[in-house]
């Protein structure tokens, strides 16, 4: 057993885990912060996608102790109290999610994009980079449509800024 | 049309959850005293089971118990049941081996549970299972279809002879004998629908709690069917009656279908929290998902089609062998008979039709009904036939279907489906319109000059759905009726609870159903809320699978508001002195037409409950139920066509467009309906180009990971084009079809039709690897 410290969500947490526990296991079952999902165990699915200072990591390839002293943003922590992040406002305006589990995962993972490709984000680049994120049920109609919106909105908001 | 009525692209209610990381999925379950799961699971496709020794494992840290499937047996759990019971050719019932939830003697598929540890936490479960020591005799196993059905292959179950389940057949032999006596072509095909993995993104899970005091439990699960896991789980497996058994189905990560059935490790989880007095929890990993949800399709076919000389169709035969896996899983036995060789007339008249199937068991995953089920596998062997037929009489094949249409509506089929209407020429018409298909030919010969072989295919697809009139499926042998429930609460506030059998795993439900209460009462979709999921809320219902929430849930709902609108407007006319014959409901008022008298619904409903002022002999309150059982299936119907360019040099395949035209009567949220078949589409596509479960000739699933089984991703699809032409379904209030396994049922034979198209070789099976393309090319 070991004593990790890291920041969650803005808030300073000290688990104490098993060596052996994974980032993903320790929010979800030392935390409770369930919105992270498994969707897999050979980390294909990107359903436990969260951000590790500030760059999107799926959380079941990491180990909770290597996460000590990081600064860590699961989908809880995506919006600002009541007001959803542009990204998540965006996949409920498209229609980007059905069954809703690989969601936050997916959300994740397209902030991320829109970070690293600023506005330059055109459909096949979307499509190539949520290449690590599997959805069963929209087809990733929606979900391309979404990332691009939430783009152009975060865009607005960044300027705004 | 209001603006959160029927019609309107309402964004979702349930989103806000989701999105932000608030969603209850089984696995978020936590209680007090909770114990964890851990399946021991066979590592061979067929063995005798010798002896499970778990000496070593019941020292190791937190280990609580090691249960094995002698035990569930000794306890007299029932069990796992099929719950359609089909008949062969010959008149004998169809042939069926025991299915315990865990094994005590023999395993025969890889993956099925033999022993259960039961530990403090998941890893001390997991870490004992592995010192648990199972002692196997290995037995020969049969891995496919043709080797379970040659002479000399390994048997099963003793109970079918040869692994044969049944041999079944539909329609008229000697007309279809007599058709191709007269026929001037005869088009023949050999064709494989390849078996798939469901994968809905949320594996399967299970918490049962047993309290001991009231002796009750309570199961939380992934399941699209809550009361229906309740029936089976009390009437056949013993678990506990009804009244004394609570099944959750809270939010649940997509089923597809694989999440109808009641599988072993839910039995399990609910037996072993009685032994051990504490709730556990199973959550399976991706990979139990692979080997142990029920699987979908795998048949192989051969169909023959007669045509007159005017291209006309005469008849068509059809021998086709399902494999069902080891087992017979709930509803396995329907899917390749009454789901499949029912929608054989596709989109076509057809005079004749004769079909034969052969269930087969194999040392693999059971397999059962999967998006679509029975339906893909007809629409993929029709629409593939007609493009073949096309070809070989070298003909348009979209002129070949138009003229073989049916037109006339209703249209009594040589295969029990009466399609009740439908308009097949105005979808193909604006499919062919939507990719310009009169333009086709320019674009292949201008790809041809950069060296891509371009390729165009036409699928037009029919589907039985709302599933079902149960007086029906009951003649055809179904253990269960299919209606569904609703229930109507207004409050006295005039707040409103909907309560549905049906479940909502990704469908909308909590939003689409809130839009046919706006629309009739015009009050806004923030004052009701719909609740399902739960057998002690919902009374009772048979859940949601082949399409039928809108259709046979929805049409509860209309059916229990009516009765709530004809209470309410007595108040209402009592409450304004007026006729109730005047009364009419606008904006959630309730209005004496003509005049400018009105009373809003939240004063009907305090009327309703504090009852100082109603009608003479009226009940107080305002609670409507109702069960509706549908007259017919709905028939939705569309025609899909898919423009693709292949490279010879690899055999990758690249998709150019892809445009659908579906008529599923009226739409009640046009965004949730294209949503469906969007999703829809994927697995269709992912199934023509990607998608397929191999087994090695041992019986080992090659293709047990997302690693090796290739799951569509976002780069793999295009941007689908899609348009709806309209309907109404006669036979239900709404006018409403089902939208949910359309894509699934259509895509497959346009992508495979637009492949063999570009190749100029009709020899290619699904999945179409680059690999497979390029032989295909190539020779």
């Amino acid at each position: 057993m070991s004593t990790v410290k890291l920041t969650v969500n803005g808030k300073a947490v000290s688990v104490e885990v098993e060596d052996r526990t994974l980032l993903v296991h320790l929010l979800r079952e030392n935390l409770n912060l369930t919105g992270t999902h498994v969707g897999c165990d050979t980390s294909q699915c990107g359903a436990c996608v969260v951000h590790v200072d500030g760059r999107a990591v799926k959380s079941c390839t990491m180990l909770a102790g290597q996460a000590a002293g990081s600064n860590v943003t699961t989908i809880e922590g995506l919006a600002k109290g009541d007001e959803l992040h542009p990204m998540q406002a965006a996949f409920r305006d498209n229609h980007g999610l059905q069954c809703g589990y690989c969601t936050p995962g997916m959300i994740m993972s397209a902030v991320d994009i829109v970070h690293r490709h600023g506005g330059k984000l055109d459909e096949e680049t979307v499509r190539h980079e949520l290449e690590g994120n599997i959805c069963r049920c929209t087809g990733y109609h929606n979900i391309v449509k979404a990332v691009l919106d939430a783009a152009g909105r975060m865009k607005v908001a960044q300027a705004a800024e | 049309m209001g603006v959160e009525g029927i019609g309107a692209r309402v964004v979702r209610k349930e989103d806000r959850r989701f999105i932000t990381g608030q969603g209850r999925y089984v696995d978020d379950v936590k209680m007090v005293g909770m114990s964890y799961a851990h399946f021991i699971r066979s590592p061979h496709a067929h063995a005798k089971v010798k002896g499970i020794n778990s000496a070593e494992a019941m020292k190791m840290p937190g280990v609580i118990a090691v249960l094995t499937g002698q035990q569930i047996v000794d306890d007299k759990v029932g069990n796992l049941i099929c719950g359609w019971a089909i008949t062969s050719k010959d008149g004998s019932p169809m042939k069926m081996g025991a299915w315990p939830a865990m094994a005590p003697e023999t395993v025969r598929f890889v993956g099925q549970a033999v022993a259960v540890v039961i530990a403090e936490t998941k890893n001390q479960a997991r870490d004992a299972a592995e010192a648990v020591v199972v002692d196997y005799e290995e037995l020969p196993a049969a891995a496919d279809i043709k080797a379970a059905i040659k002479p000399g292959a390994p048997q099963l179950h003793p109970e079918a002879p040869g692994n044969i389940v049944y041999d079944w057949h539909l329609g008229d032999e000697a007309a279809v004998k007599d058709a191709f006596s007269k026929a001037a072509n005869v088009v023949t095909l050999e064709l494989t629908n390849n078996r798939l993995v469901p994968n809905a993104m949320e594996p399967r899970a299970a918490v049962a709690h047993y309290d001991q005091a009231e002796e009750h439990y309570t199961l939380y699960t992934t399941s699209q069917n809550p009361h229906v896991a309740r029936l089976v789980l009390s009437a056949f497996y013993n678990i506990a009656p009804e009244h004394k058994l609570r099944v959750i189905a809270p939010d649940v990560g997509g089923g597809f279908g694989s999440k109808i059935y009641i599988y072993p490790e839910e039995m399990v989880a609910l037996w072993a929290s009685k032994k051990v007095g504490r709730p556990v929890k199973w959550t399976g990993d991706r990979s139990e998902a692979f080997l142990t949800d029920a699987h979908g399709r795998d048949h192989v076919s051969k169909a023959e089609m007669a045509f007159d000389k005017d291209n006309k169709i005469l008849g068509l035969r059809v021998k086709t062998h399902a494999n069902f896996g080891a087992y017979m899983s709930l509803f396995s036995s329907a899917v390749p008979t009454y789901l499949y060789a029912t929608l054989l007339s596709g989109q076509y008249v057809i005079p004749a039709i004769y079909a034969e199937v052969i269930g087969v068991y194999t040392n693999t995953t059971p397999v059962d009904a999967y998006r679509g089920a029975g339906r893909p596998e007809a629409s993929y062997l029709i629409e593939r036939m007609m493009e073949t037929a096309a070809r070989q009489l070298k003909v348009d094949p979209a002129e070949l279907r138009k003229k073989n249409f049916i037109t006339q509506f209703p249209y009594q089929t040589p295969v029990i489906m009466a399609y009740d209407i439908g308009d097949f020429h105005a979808s193909i018409d604006a499919a062919m319109k939507a990719i310009d298909y009169a333009g086709f030919p320019a674009r292949k010969a201008k790809a041809k000059a950069s060296g891509k072989l371009r390729g165009i295919g036409v699928s037009c697809y029919i589907e039985a759905c709302g599933i079902a009139p149960s007086k029906a499926v009951g003649s055809l042998g179904a253990g269960v009726g299919l209606w569904e429930s609703a229930e109507i609460r207004v409050n006295p506030v005039g707040t409103i609870e909907v309560l549905t059998g049906s479940h909502s795993h990704g469908q909308g439900h909590e939003t689409t159903f809130c839009q046919i209460i706006a629309e009739r009462l015009g009050v806004p979709i923030s004052q009701v809320s719909i609740v399902h999921g739960d057998t002690d809320k919902v009374q009772f219902g048979m859940g949601t699978y082949g399409s039928r929430s809108l259709a046979v849930g929805g049409t509860a709902i209309v059916k229990a508001m009516e009765k709530v609108e004809a209470k309410a407007k007595k108040i209402a006319a009592h409450a304004l002195e007026a006729s109730e014959s005047d009364i009419v409901i606008e904006n959630g008022e309730f209005k004496v037409t003509g005049t400018d008298k009105s009373i809003a619904l939240p004063m009907v409903a305090l009327a309703a409950y504090t009852a100082h002022n109603l009608p003479d002999g009226m009940e107080p309150g305002l609670k409507e139920t109702a069960f509706y059982d549908p007259t017919n299936f709905t028939f939705p119907a569309g025609a899909y066509i898919c423009e693709l360019e292949v490279d010879p040099g690899t055999g990758k395949t690249s998709f150019v467009n892809f445009v659908a035209a579906d008529d599923f009567g009226r739409l009640i949220n046009p965004m949730i309906v294209e949503g469906q078949v969007h999703g829809g589409l994927a697995q269709g596509i992912g199934q023509a180009l990607l998608e397929g479960a191999v087994y090695d000739d041992t019986g080992q699933l090659v293709t047990a990971s997302f690693m090796d089984y290739t799951m569509p991703r976002a780069d793999d699809l295009p941007s689908f084009q899609l348009s709806h032409t309209t309907t109404l379904c006669p036979g239900n209030p709404l006018g409403v079809k089902g939208c949910g396994e359309a894509g699934a049922i259509g895509a497959s034979a346009a992508v495979i039709n637009a492949i063999t198209d570009a190749i100029g070789n009709n020899k290619l099976e699904m999945p179409a690897t680059p690999d497979r393309v390029w032989h295909a090319i190539h020779g």
